[in-house]
Parts: C-alpha cells; structure tokens; sequence
C-alpha cells in the first residue's frame, strides 16, 4: 500500500511540475535550472537518517551519510544563494538604474 | 509518535512553498520571492528532516552541514556570471551524488538485517541515476571549462560498448535484487556500472549541444533524489525531486525543439564531430570601426544577436553601453536571444541582465523575426550557427530544419568575430558572404568599445 500511496504523489508532483515550469519565461530559464538544483538538495533530508545513524550501528552508513550531507547542504546553499544573485541583477526599465 | 505527525505536516508545508515559489518564477517580477519562498520551504523540510526516528548521532550532520554550506555560499558567491554553466553542471553533480550516497547509506541499516527486495530495487535505480548525474555532470564540466576537449568523442562500436554495459549493469542489477547486500559483488559493479555509463553517455556530445545536456542532467538529478525517496520512503524527496525532473526535462525538450532535434539524435548522433553540407564560396566584406560607427549613428532600429562569443569576450557591458547610446541617439534597441544561445538555457539573458539591460528589451526568437525587415541594423556578436541561412535553405546542412534568428533580412548586418573559423557545429554560414553583410573582424569586446568611442568623439 505504502508503494501505491507514494507513486500517487509521484504522479501528481509530476503533473503539477509540467504545469508551472512551462509558465517560466525563457529569460528566467538559467535561474530556473539552478533554483532547480536547490530544490534536489532536498536529498539532505534523506541522508540526514545515514548520517545520524550512530557510528556504533553502522560506521559505514554514517560516513556515507555525513559525505550526502556535505553534498546536498552544497547544493541548497550554494543553489539558493547563487539563484538569488541572477534575481536581482533582472531589472525593469521603470525600477532601473536611470 | 507526535512529532512524526507534525514532522509530516511540515513537508507539506514545505511542498507547498515549492511549489508557489515556482509559480512566482513566471515573471521576473516576482521571481526574486519566489527563490525566497523556495528557501524558507527548505529550511522548513530540513528541520523536519532533522526531527525524524532513528538519528541518533547529530555530530556528523552538523560537521556535513557546515563543510557543504562552506562550500555552497563560497562557490555561490564567488562565480562569474560567464561562469554559470559550469557552476550549475557541478551542482546537478553534487545533487546526483548525494542521492547516490543516500541509497548506498540505505543497503547499511542499523539492526544490521538486508533490506526488501523493493528497496533494494529502488536504492539500484537511486544509485544508478545518481552516478550517472555525478559523472557526466563532471563530464559535462570538463567539457564547459574546456578542460577536456569539448567536441564531440565516437568512436567506432559504441553504440555497442554501450549496450553491452546497460545489459551488464541490468545483470547485476538483478543479483544485487536477489541479495542486496553493500559487501556483495554485485553492488560493486552496479556502482562501477553506473558510473560509466555517465561518462559514456556525455562523451558524445558536442559542445554545441551542452545545453540540452545541462537541462537533462538536471532533470536527472532530481529523478535521482525521487528513487532516494521511494528508497527511505520520504514523501518530501519524492514531490520535490519530481517537480526539479518535470522542470529538467521540459527544458530539454524546449532546448531540442529550438534546434529541430529529437533527443535521441542529440544524445546518440555525435554531432559536431563531422563537417559536411555545401562549402561556400564568396568574398566577405570587412569594415572598420569607423564605417560602423557611421552607420550605426544613422540607424533608427538596431538588433543585438548575442552568442557563446559575448560571454567568451566579456562583452555584456560594452554591448550594453553601445545599446544605451543609440536609445539617446533615438534608436529603438532590442537583443534577440535564441533558446540555445549560449551553452546553457537564459545563458544570455543572465549575462545581458549582469549588464543592467532591462528585460524588456530581450526579446525571443519568435517576437523578432516577423519583425526582422525593420530592424536597419542587426549586430550578430559572437553567435554563428543560430543566425545561419543554411537552416533555412541548404537542405544538405546538417543544422537544417533548426530556427534561426533571420538576421540576413535586416537592412544591414554586422558580424562580429575572431577570424572566418566556422561554429561549434562545424558549418559553414553562408551569411558572412551575403551582400548586406559587414564583418567587423577582432576581439568582439575592443570592437564595441571602438564604436562607443566613436561616438563619444
């Protein structure tokens, strides 16, 4: 049941995923891609339970773990940060420099 | 058992920020809190993350976490805006391999007993696409930077090796399946399988073609993050990593179609590696930065059709500043960009935006060409294959069929290049021969630094 329960997420996320990504302007299409790879950082959340597994349980496992952690904490922070550094330098002609 | 509850209703919560922050992304405008509410989503997913049963040790995730947010913020504020498809082939890489450490931490579990066939299913296809992302993003790096070559490597019976190696990894796979265990040797060689297979799998790319590949990577990266989470059964991982692959995968095709290419031809073709299609024979017509100058200063619609070659040069400001100029010398000034201008989906919309060019002068592809005729003249700054006419009517080109930007029926053209070397894809362009055509010959940033100049004097 659990398998079904999550493939119906998986399916609508999916949809709804097709839906607002072609809304995006192609002038937004290079933030999109790295406001993108923040949002796959989620994988923190996973590999929070390798890394938090104990080094008594498994040395392997939380070392594997505490490696995804780095990885994915690169990718929300580096992502999110850099995203917002693209957003800010598109400006209109009426809040513009001039 | 509370905690759980609530830990569960925050990734909805968190789902839902995503995806609103997303919808905020429709228009420039707004696409600053979009990023915004993204991030706060975040930050919600991982303190719930960080609430869940079974973590018993924070040391670790704290030592990752500041090591990764370290890394993150310095590369995240260090980069050129030149260089973000490079920053983002190597955070697709960082996502991919995450996902892969994550199934591989599963196969470990802490009552040390193996884990379902169905996980064990699940944590294959995690580590599979994940280190398929983590190599050819890397690949795809080497290729970006030109620290490798960045034309496109066949060589014969590849399509073969390759068959050989997914029929391999399928075996293993399946072995792996029937006991997954991490000491097994199957699990060694689905590692080592699916790490191959991404360097297989980009080597044969172009450089002409990376950013279809980005786009693709991309959505690998979050497919990979979506098997993690059918892997540890996190529902979070899985809406996420689906929304970050639709997103991927949309690009791909938008990238495919601005070029008239299947992605199966794109992936598997070898483009760019071989030259053919009609030579083309005619004398090109140089100008000097003065004739330039003087008819630019008569221009009343002027174009600017940037190409891989402004970011290469660093040109963005001068351009902008040409652009100014000729807006108070009572010109109207637009930039046309085509999808897969430059080596990365928006590549110069961002760098035009690093410029402080207002987005409502970028226009597409589809908004100028009706209007091409009136523009009196359009400035073609380091781009080639996207403003060649063989697309349009040398039926034997290999680029035919793919839209151009139709700068050969503006008035006047002025092609900005090195030297007469022909574009990534290797084609010749028949534009530079054409009667209405000017080439103005040099380093693309010291050739509008002269205009301006010009103007100035």
């Amino acid at each position: 049941m659990e398998v079904v329960f999550l493939t119906f997420i998986l399916v609508l996320s999916v949809f709804l995923g097709f839906e607002l990504i072609s809304k995006v302007p192609a002038t937004l299409h290079t933030p999109l891609m790295s406001g993108a790879n923040a949002i796959s950082g989620i994988t923190l959340a996973g590999a929070f339970l390798s890394a938090g597994i104990g080094l008594e349980n498994s040395q392997m496992a939380a070392y594997l773990g505490t490696v995804a952690v780095a990885l994915a904490t690169i990718n929300v922070v580096g992502g999110y940060l850099v995203t917002d550094r693209m957003l800010a330098m598109f400006k209109s002609k009426k809040g513009g420099t001039k | 058992m509370d905690i759980q509850l609530i830990a569960n209703f925050s990734y909805i919560l968190s789902a839902g920020l995503f995806i609103y922050g997303l919808k905020l992304l429709g228009s420039p405008a707004t696409a600053r809190r979009g990023n915004m509410f993204s991030a706060i989503g975040m930050l919600i997913a991982v303190v719930a993350g960080l609430t869940a049963t079974g973590i018993v040790d924070f040391k670790l995730i704290i030592l990752g976490m500041v090591v990764g947010a370290l890394i993150g913020a310095t590369a995240a504020r260090m980069v050129a805006m030149t260089g973000m498809p490079e920053l983002v082939a190597l955070f697709n890489g960082s996502g991919g391999a995450a996902s892969l450490l994550v199934g591989w931490g599963t196969l470990y579990s802490a009552s040390g007993e193996p884990v379902s066939t169905f996980t064990a299913f699940t944590v294959i296809l995690a580590i599979l696409i994940g280190g398929m992302t983590f190599t050819g993003s890397l690949v795809a790096y080497g290729k970006l930077s030109e620290k490798i070559s960045s034309a496109a490597l066949v060589f014969a019976g590849q399509r073969f090796f390759n068959g050989l190696l997914l029929l391999a990894l399928l075996a293993s796979g399946v072995m792996l399946c029937l006991d997954p265990s991490p000491n097994s040797i199957w699990f060694w060689a689905v590692l080592g399988l699916s790490l191959l297979i991404g360097i297989m799998a980009v080597i044969p790319i172009g450089g002409a073609d990376m950013p279809v590949v980005i786009s693709l990577l991309n959505s690998y990266s979050g497919i990979a993050a979506c098997a993690a989470g059918f892997a540890i059964n996190n529902n979070i991982l899985i809406v996420a990593g689906s929304l970050v692959g639709a997103s991927g995968i949309i690009l791909t095709n938008i990238m495919c179609k601005a070029m008239n290419r299947s992605l199966a031809n794109v992936l598997f073709s070898g483009f760019g590696s071989v030259k053919q299609g009609k030579a083309i024979e005619g004398e090109v017509k140089p100008i000097s930065v003065e004739d330039a100058y003087y008819i630019l200063e008569a221009a009343s619609n002027v174009c600017f059709v940037p190409g891989y070659g402004m970011a290469v040069a660093q040109a963005q400001h001068v351009v902008k500043e040409l652009g100014e100029i000729l807006q108070k010398n009572g010109a109207e000034v637009s930039y046309a960009i085509h999808p897969v201008a430059g080596r990365m989906p928006g590549h110069m919309n961002v760098l035009l935006a690093e410029a402080d060019v207002p987005y409502e002068q970028l226009v597409e592809m589809d908004e100028i060409n009706p209007r091409i005729e009136n523009v009196d003249v359009a400035i073609v700054i380091g781009a080639n294959d996207v403003v060649n006419p063989s697309a349009r009517e040398d039926s034997n080109s290999p680029i035919y069929g793919m839209p151009i930007i139709n700068v050969d029926q503006a008035q006047t053209v002025f092609v900005l290049k090195r030297s007469m070397a022909s574009g990534f894809s290797g084609v010749d362009n028949p534009l530079f021969f054409n009667e209405n055509t000017r080439m103005l010959f040099g380093d693309a940033k010291e050739s509008i630094s002269g205009v301006v100049s010009e103007f100035g004097s």
